[in-house]
C-alpha cells in the first residue's frame, strides 16, 4: 500500500486549469465516491481550493495508483484530458507525499507563505472525507498529524506574525506611531475597497472613533452605520483633518485632495500630536509635499507595498525553520507507518512470546531443582508447545491477511493484543512515539471500520516524479 | 571590599553593553535575555559596592564626584529594570546601559579613598547631591527617550523598516516616556538646587554666589522649566520635545563638568 498525492497548484498550473479542476463543495461527495470506486484506491481525500487541487490517496500499486488518480482528475472536467493535465501535475508517494501535505497545511506552499486559510480548508476537506468514509486508518492519522504540525509551525515560528496585505500593513505602521489605538480617531476620505479593509483592521485593533466622508453623502451614511462611525459632509473634510489621528484617503479624484498647507494647518491645531496619513489612491490624493512636515507621517500605496514585500521576506526566513519541523514530523509519522507492516510485527510477536516463555520456564525450574535433565526438557517442551499453539492462529491470520484490505487493522490489533507497541521491530525502544496514535482510530478500525482500513507497505523515501 | 565589587560591576556593565549593542543589530530576541541577566547581576554587585562604600568610609566622607556618578549610574539601571519589568522594552537597555557604563567609568576616574573630617554642612551636601543626581537621572532617561524618538521618527520618515525599526517602540510611547521623565526629574532637580543653596549659605554665608557653574545650573533649570511649561501649554511635544531634551541634557553634562573643574574631587 502506498500513500500518494497527485495534484497541481498555483506553482505548476495557471488559473485556467485550476478553475476547471476545482470541485465545488456541492459535488465533493460525488467526486470522493468516484475516486474510491477506482480499483486499487483504498482511501481518498480531495483538497480543492482556488490555489490548488490535490488528491491524497492510499493505493495498492504505486504506478497504477498514480494512473487512476490522474484519470480521476482528468474526468472532473469534460474539456480536460490526461495529456492536457500531465505537464501541470506533481506526484509524490510515501514520506514525500506526507511531507507535501504537512507543508501545504503549514502554509509553506501557499501563494502567501504563512496565510492561515489553508489549514481551515484542509480541516473541511478532511471532515467531508470522514463523513463519506473515504478516509481511513492511514489518512486519518496523516491528516490529523498535518493539522497538528501546522499548529506547531504557527506557534513556534514567526511565520504568520507580520502583515502581508496592504491593508494590514497600514495597521502595523499605525502601531509604530501610536502605542494604543483605542483612543485614536480615524478619518476615512472616500471609500475604496482597500481603505475600507484597512479601516476594518484598525477597528479590530481597537480604534473606536471612525469618521467617514464620501462625495455621496448617502453612501457615507451607510458606511458609517457599518463601521459604527459618524458620517461628515464631504465639504468639511479639511476641517476634519485636525481631529484625526489616522487619515485614510482613497477616492477616485485625479488631483490632490489634501495639500501640504492643509496638513500644516491641522498640525498647528493638533499642537504637534503625530498624524498618520495613508494614501491608497491611484492617482494619489495626498500631496507628497506633506512628507517633510514634522510629526505627520505619510505613506502611499507604494510604501505599503514595500512594507508587505519586506514582511514576505521575513516570512520566508521563518519558513526555513518550519521546513525543518516538517522533516522531523515526517520522520515520526514514518515510524508509525513502518510499525504497521506485517513482517516486523510477526518478528516482534515471536520474540515477545519467546521472552515470556523463557521467563516462566526459568522461574518454575528454579523451584523444581530436583528434576532430572530429561524432565527439565519435558517442561520446556510443554511450555513451547503451548505458546506456539497459542500464537499460531494469529501468525497465520496476519500472513494470510497481509495482502488483504484489512491487513493494517489486523496488524494494529495484534500489536495491541500482544502489547507490542513499545518496540516495533527494527527500531530501538523510545524512538517511536506511539502515544501519538489517536485512540479513536485504532478502536474505529479494529472494530467498526475494518473494511476501509488497508495494509501498508510503506514506500519510504519514494522519490516523487515530477514532470513540468 | 567596595572596590572589588565596583570593578566587577564595571566589567558586567561592559559585557552587558556589548550584548545590548549587538542586540540592536540582530533579529533574534534571545540576546536581550542574556543582556538583561548580566545587567541584573551587575546591578546587584553595584548595590553591594555602593553599600560597602558607604559603610567603609562611615559618614566621614564628603560626597565626591565618584559617589555621585556611581549613584547616578545605579539609579539609571534601576529605572531601566523597572521599565523593562513593566513594558518588556528590551531595546531601552541598548541605550541606557551604555550610558550607565560611561558614567561608571567616569566615576572610576574620580575614585579616592581619602576620608575627610565631618562637618555639619556635609549632611545638607549629601541631600543636595542625592536630589540633584535623581533629577539628572530623570533628564538622562528623557534624553535617551528623545534619542530613540528621533531615530524611530527618522526611520518612519525615510521608510527604512530595518531591525531597529522593529525593535523600537511606538513614537507616542517614547514621547510619553520623555514627558514622564522630565515631570519626575524637574521637581527633584529644583529641590536639589534649593538644598544646594542652603549648603552654600552655611559654607559661604550666601545662598547664591553666581559663579559660572551655579549660573550654568540655573540656566539649565530655566531651560527645563521652559521645556516642561511649553509641553503642557503650547504643545512642545514629539520631535521638538526630543530635540529640546537632548539639548537640555547637554547642558546638564556641561554643568557637571563645571562642578568638577571648580573643585576636583568634591562637590560644592
Amino acid at each position: 500500500m502506498h500513500v500518494i498525492v497527485v495534484g497541481l497548484s498555483h506553482k505548476t498550473a495557471p488559473v485556467e486549469i485550476r478553475e476547471k479542476l476545482a470541485v465545488p463543495e456541492s459535488r465533493l461527495r460525488e467526486a470522493l465516491s468516484r475516486l474510491c470506486s477506482y480499483p486499487g484506491v483504498r482511501e481518498g481525500l480531495l483538497l480543492s481550493t482556488c490555489n490548488r487541487v490535490e488528491v491524497y490517496a492510499v493505493v495498492e500499486e504505486l504506478e497504477a495508483g498514480y494512473g487512476r488518480v490522474q484519470e480521476f482528475l482528468a474526468d472532473t472536467h469534460l474539456s480536460l484530458s490526461s495529456e492536457h493535465l500531465t505537464p501541470h501535475l506533481y506526484w509524490h508517494a510515501g514520506d514525500r507525499a506526507i511531507g507535501h501535505l504537512f507543508r501545504v497545511a503549514s502554509s509553506l506552499d501557499s501563494m502567501i507563505v504563512g496565510e492561515s486559510q489553508i489549514l481551515g480548508q484542509i480541516k473541511d476537506a478532511f471532515e467531508v472525507a470522514l463523513t463519506h468514509k473515504a478516509s481511513g486508518l492511514l489518512l486519518n492519522k496523516i491528516v490529523k498529524k498535518a493539522i497538528s504540525v501546522a499548529k506547531r509551525v504557527r506557534t513556534e515560528t514567526k511565520i504568520a506574525e507580520t502583515a502581508v496585505s496592504v491593508s494590514y500593513a497600514a495597521v502595523e505602521l499605525a502601531k509604530k506611531i501610536f502605542s494604543n489605538l483605542t483612543e485614536k480617531t480615524v478619518l476615512l476620505i472616500g471609500a475604496g475597497e482597500m481603505a475600507k479593509l484597512a479601516a476594518r483592521h484598525l477597528i479590530a485593533n481597537g480604534v473606536r472613533q471612525v469618521r467617514i466622508t464620501t462625495r455621496n453623502f448617502q453612501h457615507g451614511l451607510e458606511l458609517a452605520q457599518r463601521f459604527n462611525g459618524t458620517a461628515v459632509p464631504f465639504e468639511d473634510y479639511k476641517t476634519e483633518l485636525a481631529g484625526a489621528d489616522i487619515v485614510l484617503v482613497s477616492t477616485g479624484a485625479s488631483h490632490y485632495l489634501v495639500t501640504a498647507e492643509d496638513v500644516q494647518r491641522a498640525m498647528r491645531q493638533r499642537m504637534s500630536r503625530p498624524m498618520f496619513l495613508i494614501d491608497i489612491s491611484v492617482p494619489r490624493n495626498i500631496d507628497p509635499a506633506v512628507r517633510p512636515i514634522d510629526d505627520a507621517f505619510l505613506f502611499d500605496i507604494d510604501d505599503l507595498h514595500m512594507r508587505v514585500e519586506q514582511n514576505r521576506e521575513d516570512r520566508l526566513r521563518e519558513a526555513a525553520k518550519a521546513e525543518q519541523m516538517v522533516v522531523e514530523e515526517v520522520a515520526v509519522l514514518g515510524q508509525w507507518l513502518q510499525s504497521l507492516e506485517v513482517t516486523p510485527t510477526i518478528v516482534a510477536l515471536r520474540s515477545r512470546t519467546e521472552e515470556l516463555k523463557r521467563r516462566e520456564v526459568d522461574k518454575i525450574l528454579a523451584r523444581l531443582a530436583h528434576l532430572s535433565s530429561e524432565d527439565r526438557g519435558a517442561v520446556e517442551a510443554l511450555a513451547s508447545a503451548i505458546v506456539n499453539k497459542m500464537v499460531h492462529g494469529t501468525m497465520v491470520t496476519l500472513k494470510a491477511e497481509a495482502k488483504s484490505s484489512s491487513g493494517a487493522a489486523y496488524v494494529d490489533a495484534a500489536r495491541r493484543f500482544f502489547n507490542l507497541e513499545e518496540t516495533p521491530a527494527g527500531y530501538p525502544p523510545g524512538q517511536v512515539d506511539l502515544s501519538e496514535l489517536p485512540d479513536e482510530n485504532i478502536a474505529g478500525n479494529a472494530v467498526g471500520r475494518l473494511p476501509e482500513a488497508s495494509l501498508v507497505q510503506h514506500t519510504s523515501k519514494e522519490q516523487g516524479r515530477r514532470v513540468s | 571590599m567596595s572596590s572589588v565589587f565596583f570593578m566587577l560591576t564595571m566589567g558586567l556593565y561592559f559585557v552587558s553593553t556589548v550584548c545590548y549593542l549587538a542586540y540592536l543589530l540582530r533579529r533574534a530576541e534571545t540576546l536581550s535575555k542574556v543582556s538583561l541577566g548580566i545587567t541584573a547581576v551587575g546591578f546587584a554587585t553595584h548595590t553591594v559596592a555602593l553599600v560597602a562604600r558607604m559603610t567603609d568610609t562611615a559618614q566621614a566622607q564628603l560626597p565626591t564626584f565618584h559617589e555621585a556618578l556611581s549613584f547616578f549610574s545605579w539609579m539609571l539601571i534601576l529605572v531601566f529594570l523597572a521599565v523593562e519589568f513593566r513594558r518588556q522594552l528590551h531595546v531601552l537597555g541598548s541605550f541606557i546601559v551604555p550610558l550607565a557604563l560611561v558614567s561608571l567609568v567616569t566615576a572610576a576616574a574620580f575614585r579616592s579613598d581619602e576620608a575627610s573630617s565631618l562637618q555639619p554642612v556635609f549632611k545638607t551636601l549629601w541631600v543636595h547631591v542625592t536630589l540633584s543626581m535623581l533629577g539628572t537621572v530623570g533628564f538622562a532617561v528623557a534624553f535617551v527617550a528623545g534619542v530613540m524618538y528621533l531615530i524611530q521618527d527618522g526611520l518612519l520618515k525615510s521608510k527604512r523598516f530595518n531591525v531597529l525599526y522593529a525593535k523600537l517602540p511606538a513614537l507616542d510611547y517614547l514621547d510619553h516616556l520623555n514627558q514622564q521623565s522630565i515631570v519626575m526629574g524637574f521637581p527633584l532637580l529644583t529641590l536639589g538646587i534649593i538644598s544646594g543653596a542652603f549648603s552654600a549659605e552655611i559654607v559661604r554665608g550666601t545662598y547664591v554666589s553666581w559663579n559660572p557653574e551655579q549660573t550654568w545650573a540655573m540656566v539649565t533649570w530655566g531651560f527645563y522649566f521652559a521645556v516642561l511649561v511649553g509641553r503642557l501649554t503650547i504643545g512642545w511635544r514629539a520631535k521638538r520635545a526630543a530635540y529640546l531634551t537632548i539639548i537640555g541634557f547637554a547642558g546638564v553634562i556641561l554643568t557637571l563638568i563645571g562642578v568638577v573643574m571648580k573643585s576636583h574631587g568634591s562637590v560644592s
